[in-house]
């Protein structure tokens, strides 16, 4: 009874706390998203904003809507667009996994060290995070192009006779998206090996099972969600990706990013930018929202049997 | 010749453990245990933590590896075997069931790690659930059940690949009082029915004297006494197993007099002697302990024959138990003696119970106390 009459007199306030995410999302993700959409359905002009507007007060009170579909028409019609929809989603899903095989020992590692030893380790993991992004991607361009570091060393101890083509190709690229996007896969395969039960593993071991068995049928299935938030982390921001693309990229990089760069600010188009984006958006959604009701009903599922 | 042969291999221990050291650093965890264990004997190993019981366990389950000494068992040596090649399973305390997998599948898992055909594993877990009365439960998850349907579970899976030797570590230890008494029994007939060989830790001492048939006393690494739990209660070998087993009263003093009839001890506590009804071995002066339990003690209101065996004090403290009435009498040196009395003591003699500050007389016969050298 007193609880229950605890909770009647804090639920205001608890509705005041869960509505300041709600509100931030609404504000700064939900709002702007529809400001997007509604110029992707709009006509290139030469005004300020360079768009024209969906909806006209005509003489006579005659309210005029006009939706321009020729944006999502054209990204369908000219194969340059799936082309580059595809080939971000293959760099991003590529980079994914390189990070997740990277980063998965590593979590693991630092996981199964004392607790002292632990926050230096993650300190660590963190700490490029001090620099700006932008200047860690230039710091590799220094190290990577044909006069920089690596090249000059190996040039100088006489290792190679003419420099390594270590810049602007996909090696490149590859190497510096797994570098920028990998704490964001440790730190939450971590948080998730960190909590497991290492008596499942001794229980595992007990009944039978080696040390790679207990690996894939103990902590790798009790992982999971670690894996998914962590790809979700990378995979996600790696398919827009403009900076890495366009400095340390190679010339036939294909990336949605670049083509947003390019129609927002060489073409000047915003509402063909505005589409590119908004398809973008729907093909990183779709198979979200797929992912998250199927791993609902099998959480919901399996029980009931 | 050939029966003494015969003879002397089946009496051959299931398990022996030799001389088994484990050391972390400086610290010896587990410091000589030597111990024999026959084919179905549920053995109980029984201490405080931090006594060395669980370690010795996990060197058996082969999940520490001992600093030095043997085990062998059924006549294989077991020492340096990884866990996942022991015939050995573990019950393990809160269970460590795995959370991702159905109850069926948590049984099964060791079945599936021996590559067994998949009929037979079937069978082999439905036989398991049918023995812990689970059927029903076969699809659920761990986090869907109960405590002690968790720990019905867990009992199936480590029984589920007839293990030779069952480890139970604290198997009662996450359940709820009430529960635990009940599972008791319970548990006993079911490692009875499989008619497995069976080691379990404990701290609990009325688990280890319910469930096990032999008990082994653990402090400070050492195994201090292996016996049925009526030896270990009546006949403790060191003061450490008296006080432990049960309640007691201990009172120290030099061997003035030792016969083959008789020894006397001057107990200073007692403001007398203790007189007992044998001999020991022991050179005449040594200091020794006698350890009288409160229920052999007998409470009186008149003066009894002054003599050994007796003293006078006050009540301090009455303790009701409803049956029985434990009151604590302070004798003269200060000393404070427990008394087990039952309640009908007082209205068979027509007399008033005594009440805290009444002077009583206690006494206890010859034959009760046991006398201890360490």
């Amino acid at each position: 009874m007193n609880i229950q009459r605890l909770f009647k007199r804090l639920k205001p306030g608890r509705g005041a706390v869960i509505s300041i995410p709600y509100f931030w999302l609404l504000l700064f993700f939900l709002v702007p998203f529809f400001i997007v959409l509604k110029i992707s359905f709009a006509e290139q002009d030469l005004a300020i904003p360079p768009f024209t507007s969906l909806m006209n007060l005509e003489e006579g009170g005659l309210l005029h809507l006009t939706l321009n579909l020729g944006n999502f028409d054209f990204i369908l019609s000219d194969d340059f667009y799936a082309k580059t929809y595809l080939s971000s989603l293959q760099t991003a899903l590529f980079t994914t996994l390189m990070c997740l095989l990277l980063g998965y020992p590593i979590a693991y590692a630092i996981a199964r060290t004392d607790p002292a030893r632990r926050n230096v380790l993650l300190m660590l993991v963190m700490l490029p995070f001090w620099t700006s992004f932008l200047l860690r991607v230039y710091a590799w361009m220094g190290l990577l192009n044909e006069n920089g570091l690596i090249n000059s060393f190996l040039l100088g101890i006489g290792l190679i006779d003419e420099p390594l083509m270590l810049f602007h190709n996909d090696f490149s690229l590859y190497l510096v998206m797994v570098y920028a996007y990998l704490p964001f896969m440790i730190l939450p395969l971590f948080s998730h090996l960190v909590k497991m039960d290492g008596r499942l593993l001794e229980a595992a071991s007990d009944l039978g099972a080696g040390p790679i068995k207990a690996f894939f049928t103990i902590t790798l299935p009790l992982s999971k969600n670690g894996i998914i938030a962590g790809s979700m982390m990378v995979f996600i921001p790696a398919v827009g990706e403009f900076v890495i693309p366009e400095l340390v990229g190679g010339p036939d990089t294909l990336m949605i990013g670049k083509v947003l760069w390019n129609e927002f600010f060489d073409n000047n188009n915003w509402p063909m930018a505005a589409a590119v984006a908004t398809v973008m958006v729907l093909l990183l959604i779709v198979p979200i929202a797929f992912l998250h009701r199927f791993e609902t009903r099998q959480l919901e599922g399996k029980g009931n049997e | 010749m050939v029966d003494a042969a015969k003879q002397s291999a089946s009496e051959k221990p299931y398990l022996s453990i030799a001389n088994i050291v484990k050391k972390f650093g400086d610290t010896t965890a587990v410091d000589g245990v030597t111990l024999d264990i026959q084919r179905k004997e549920i053995f109980a190993l029984l201490g405080s933590s931090g006594c060395g019981k669980s370690t010795l366990l996990r060197m058996l389950a082969g999940m520490e590896r001992p600093t030095a000494g043997q085990i062998i068992l059924d006549g294989q040596d077991i020492t340096k075997l990884a866990p996942y090649d022991r015939p050995i399973n573990m019950m393990f305390q809160s269970y460590a069931l795995f959370p991702h997998m159905s109850v069926a599948d948590n049984i099964a898992f060791g079945l599936k790690q021996d590559k067994m055909p998949k009929g037979e594993i079937d069978a082999r877990v439905a036989e398991m659930l049918d023995l812990v009365q689970m059927r029903k439960y076969a699809n659920r998850k761990p986090y869907q059940l109960s405590g002690g349907q968790q720990q019905r579970v867990a009992l199936a899976r480590s029984l589920a690949k007839r293990p030779k030797l069952l480890l139970l570590d604290e198997p009662l230890g996450a359940l709820d009082k009430k529960l635990r008494q009940q599972t008791q029994l319970e548990l006993v007939n079911t490692l009875e029915s499989v008619g497995v060989t069976c080691i379990m830790v404990t701290h609990d001492q009325e688990e280890a004297m319910t469930m096990a048939t032999r008990i082994g006393i653990m402090s400070e690494g050492q195994l201090l006494q292996v016996g049925t739990p009526a030896e270990i209660y009546d006949y403790p070998n060191c003061r450490f197993t008296a006080e432990f087993i049960g309640d007691t009263n201990l009172f120290t003093g030099p061997v003035v007099v030792d016969e083959p009839d008789r020894v006397e001890i001057e107990a200073e506590e007692l403001g007398g002697r203790i007189w007992i009804d044998h001999g020991i071995t022991g050179p005449k002066g040594m200091q020794v302990w006698a350890s009288i339990r409160p229920e052999d003690v007998r409470v009186d209101r008149d003066p009894v024959a002054a003599g050994p065996n007796a003293a006078k004090g006050s009540v301090a403290e009455i303790a009701y138990f409803g049956s029985y009435s434990v009151y604590h009498v302070k004798l003269g040196s200060g000393k404070v003696l427990k008394a087990m009395v039952p309640v009908n003591r007082w209205h068979e003699a027509n007399l008033e119970p005594p009440t805290w500050g009444d002077q009583v007389y206690v006494s206890w016969r010859a034959d009760m106390p046991v006398v201890l050298t360490r």
